[in-house]
């Protein structure tokens, strides 16, 4: 991934502390609050919506209808709008569909069926939120763009970089997503949440009467409303026309045994134990995917612990691209706990991680993230 | 903020005469204008002198106006009232199964108001064959394609007066002629046109016309359906006796009157209100086309209604120039909004043969009757600078540009 900048130059610091400022409403709290923080500031901001995804256009995945909350649902268009009533400041909604299927929606589907496991929100944050709404924000006159991620960005006055840091929460820490961003977009980028708990966010929400206060928090991908992404996978593919593969394979060990069948390289990620749809003397978990010979290799748990493996697209965050290997902790997936590595830049693009101790289900397509304690060194999507 | 607004085919404020004249019929003057007593009777009263308003716009008789809801219920009311008349006739009907006579056919253009193009969706359906016949590039139906597309099961054709987006002006005597040489039911939407310029469904030969209220300073909420007299059309709803049973539901007596008053003060105004807004239009248009290089007029080679300009910017995002208008204070309008309010891209702009990115880069601005010099002048100031603005941040732009 290229972090795409279409800008050329950097704000000065004081155009960066007055002026309109533009806010990524999605119509959830976080956000809301964002909103509210920034107008106790007595900054003047403008709301925007993003409509991401058209949820009719796979109506076999229409679960149990209104009730649900989910991303890009007119109820979350219109609770950010009454958001912005309630505050009184102007709100708009802006069409981002076309992009987002581009960017987000089509490599997600693409990365799946080719044996890897992708996260759409790094795609989504790096380039829709602060490419595409970032530039139109601009253009509507707006110097930045607020979002409710949990995360802090500051300038470090040394090496004149900005720098993006995990939020002080760590249990709601989002920088994990936002290792792709440039430096431009970071210059023009507040986290105004970066601060502050998710209680802290709740009782601001509650404080200024938002009327999304007590709005629970929604946890699966926003265009993939039931959380099935092979039904997902499955529905898409038929819409846009790709063919799917859906010929049987082989489940086979590490030394090629066949051990079981499967109808779909799809239906699988690396670490899945359960799904497998046999059963062996002990537990297997899938190892790798092979989409050439449509195989999916399992193994015992020990066989899923690396060390050692590359990645691509790095992006230097914090840092300029170091020359020698450097220390760092590695996050390999959301819900990992950052382990000792040495990184080394390989060129511009590739890095080698050499973890101390063996990690479990490094998977291919998943965000592997350098961090030095809480500063975003760097990060790359694993190979 | 002074606020200036050119969204008027979006909808127009309710004009102070009109108000004036509804006011009493929501309370004073309540009563349902079927009762026999009284106070029914004035209501009815009301609701007579408004038909009679009305039909004195389009030049038709008062008994061949009947009151809708607006313009999206005349537009359905007209496809679906024609198509239905011609199946509900169990003789016909038989007939036509028993001869496997072809399904009936309806005949429109490519940049009907979505009220006619979704009846016509819905129709196609339940199994009548449509035809959409494409307009040029100024958004103009050709009246002999018209000719070329009738087959001997046609039973409607429906082309608009003037376009919502555009403000083109169709050549509807002509196609008015076609049809009735043809002996088909010819609708007109005028649901843009009214108030705006002259209208006779005599000289269109329009069997069936369509009008809104909200589009000619009357409220929202209250349109008409002209149906000539003798056309053969099934209702669309079934109910009580209300205006002879054909439309039933208690008459919206304020909203009537309203349409009425609208509609008469249009018909004493017409001619001096289209000279003054026509001016205002063609200082916009000036004004721009002198002080922003690269746009163009879209379809201002065909006849317009005298208050819309839709104007293309090359390399610029309609949706954020539309928002970066209205933060200083300017209302305009591009493409269709949806539900979400978000917009889609036009399919009237795509239709005249504008690729997606032109469509997108094209707004609205529609004049009305409180349009001053002053907002004018506004205007000419406000879009410059926001072009200039969204430019200098347009990929697109500054590409073209450094190629140029």
């Amino acid at each position: 991934m290229k972090a795409a900048t279409e800008f050329e130059t950097l704000p000065s610091r004081e155009e960066t502390q007055r002026g309109l400022v533009a806010i990524a409403m999605s119509g959830g709290v976080d956000s809301s609050t964002v909103a509210a923080v920034l107008q106790e500031q007595g900054r003047p901001i403008v709301g925007l919506t993003m409509q991401l995804w058209n949820q009719r256009r796979l109506p076999e995945l229409q679960g149990e209808g209104p009730k649900q909350h989910r991303c890009c649902s007119l109820d979350d268009v219109y609770d950010a709008r009454r958001v912005a009533q309630h505050l009184n400041f102007p709100h708009y909604v802006v069409n981002f569909e076309e992009q987002f299927e581009k960017r987000v929606v089509r490599p997600f589907v693409d990365q799946y069926l080719a044996g890897r496991t992708p996260i759409a929100c790094t795609n989504c944050n790096t380039d829709v939120k602060f490419e595409p709404l970032l530039r139109m924000a601009r253009q509507i006159g707006a110097e930045r763009l607020a979002t409710g991620h949990y995360a802090r960005i500051r300038k470090n006055l040394e090496t004149l970089r900005w720098e993006l840091l995990r939020a002080r929460d760590a249990s709601k820490d989002q920088s994990y997503f936002l290792w792709g961003l440039s430096q431009e977009q970071l210059s023009r980028s507040d986290f105004p949440l970066g601060e502050l708990t998710k209680e802290e966010v709740r009782a601001l929400a509650r404080r200024t009467n938002l009327p999304v206060a007590e709005k629970p928090e929604s946890m699966e991908l926003c265009f993939v409303p039931t959380g099935n992404y092979v039904q997902f996978i499955q529905a898409y593919s038929k819409d846009a026309g790709i063919p799917l593969t859906e010929a049987e394979g082989e489940i086979v060990t590490e030394d090629g045994a066949v051990v079981g069948h499967h109808n779909g390289v799809h239906n699988f990620t690396i670490g899945q134990r359960k799904g497998l749809g046999f059963s062996a003397g002990k537990p297997l978990y899938v190892l790798s995917i092979d989409t050439h010979s449509n195989r999916v290799v399992v193994g015992d748990d020990d066989a899923l612990r690396t060390t050692t493996f590359e990645v691509n697209d790095v992006n230097w965050v914090s840092i300029d691209q170091p020359r020698a290997p450097i220390r760092a902790t590695v996050k390999i997936r959301h819900k990992h706990e950052p382990a000792p590595a040495i990184v080394e830049a390989l060129d511009e693009a590739r890095a080698r991680i050499i973890f101390d101790a063996p990690q479990r289900a490094i998977t291919p397509g998943q965000g592997a993230v350098f961090y030095d304690v809480d500063r975003v060194l760097g990060g790359a999507w694993i190979r | 903020m002074n606020r200036v607004y050119l969204d008027y085919n979006a909808t127009t404020p309710v004009d102070a005469e009109v108000l004036d004249a509804m006011l009493p019929y929501f309370s004073a003057d309540f009563a349902n204008a079927s009762s026999i007593h009284t106070a029914g009777q004035r209501a009815r009263a009301a609701v007579e002198t408004a038909r009679e308003q009305v039909a004195a716009l389009i030049g038709a008789k008062p008994q061949e106006i009947v009151f809708t809801s607006g313009g999206t219920e005349s537009d359905n009311h007209a496809v679906f009232g024609v198509i239905s008349s011609q199946v509900a006739q169990p003789i016909l009907a038989v007939d036509r199964l028993s001869r496997q006579q072809p399904p009936l056919h309806v005949i429109t253009s490519t940049i009907e108001h979505e009220a006619v193009l979704n009846a016509c969706q819905a129709a196609e359906k339940q199994g009548v064959g449509v035809t959409y016949l494409p307009v040029d590039r100024d958004g103009q139906v050709d009246p002999q394609a018209i000719r070329r597309a009738i087959r001997p099961e046609t039973v409607l054709i429906t082309v608009m007066h003037a376009n919502n987006e555009l403000g083109t002006v169709q050549p509807l005597e002509e196609i008015g002629r076609i049809a009735s040489e043809h002996k088909i039911y010819f609708h007109t939407d005028a649901v843009q046109s009214g108030g705006k310029i002259p209208i006779n469904v005599k000289t269109l030969n329009a069997d069936l016309l369509s009008l809104s209220g909200h589009k000619l300073y009357a409220p929202k909420g209250v349109g008409a359906l002209y149906i000539r007299s003798g056309t053969r059309l099934r209702q669309l709803l079934y109910g009580g006796h209300h205006q002879r049973g054909f439309r039933p539901g208690t008459e919206n007596v304020a909203g009537i009157v309203g349409l009425g008053k609208a509609a008469e003060i249009a018909r004493n105004s017409l001619a001096s209100g289209a000279q003054r807004v026509s001016a205002l239009r063609d200082q916009l248009e000036r004004g721009l086309l002198e002080g922003i290089p690269q746009i163009r007029v879209n379809g201002s080679q065909a006849p317009r209604t005298p208050n819309t300009t839709n104007i293309r910017f090359a390399g610029i995002e309609g949706e954020a120039l539309v928002i970066a208008l209205d933060l200083k204070g300017l209302a305009c309008s591009v493409g269709a909004a949806c539900s979400s309010g978000a917009v889609e891209p036009s399919h009237v702009l795509t239709a005249i043969g504008l690729s997606q990115e032109e469509a997108k880069s094209s707004l609205r601005f529609s004049l009305g009757r409180h349009t001053t010099q002053s907002e004018i002048a506004f205007a000419l100031e406000a879009i410059p600078a926001a072009v200039a603005q969204l430019r200098a941040l347009s990929p697109t732009y500054q590409k073209a540009a450094s190629r140029v």
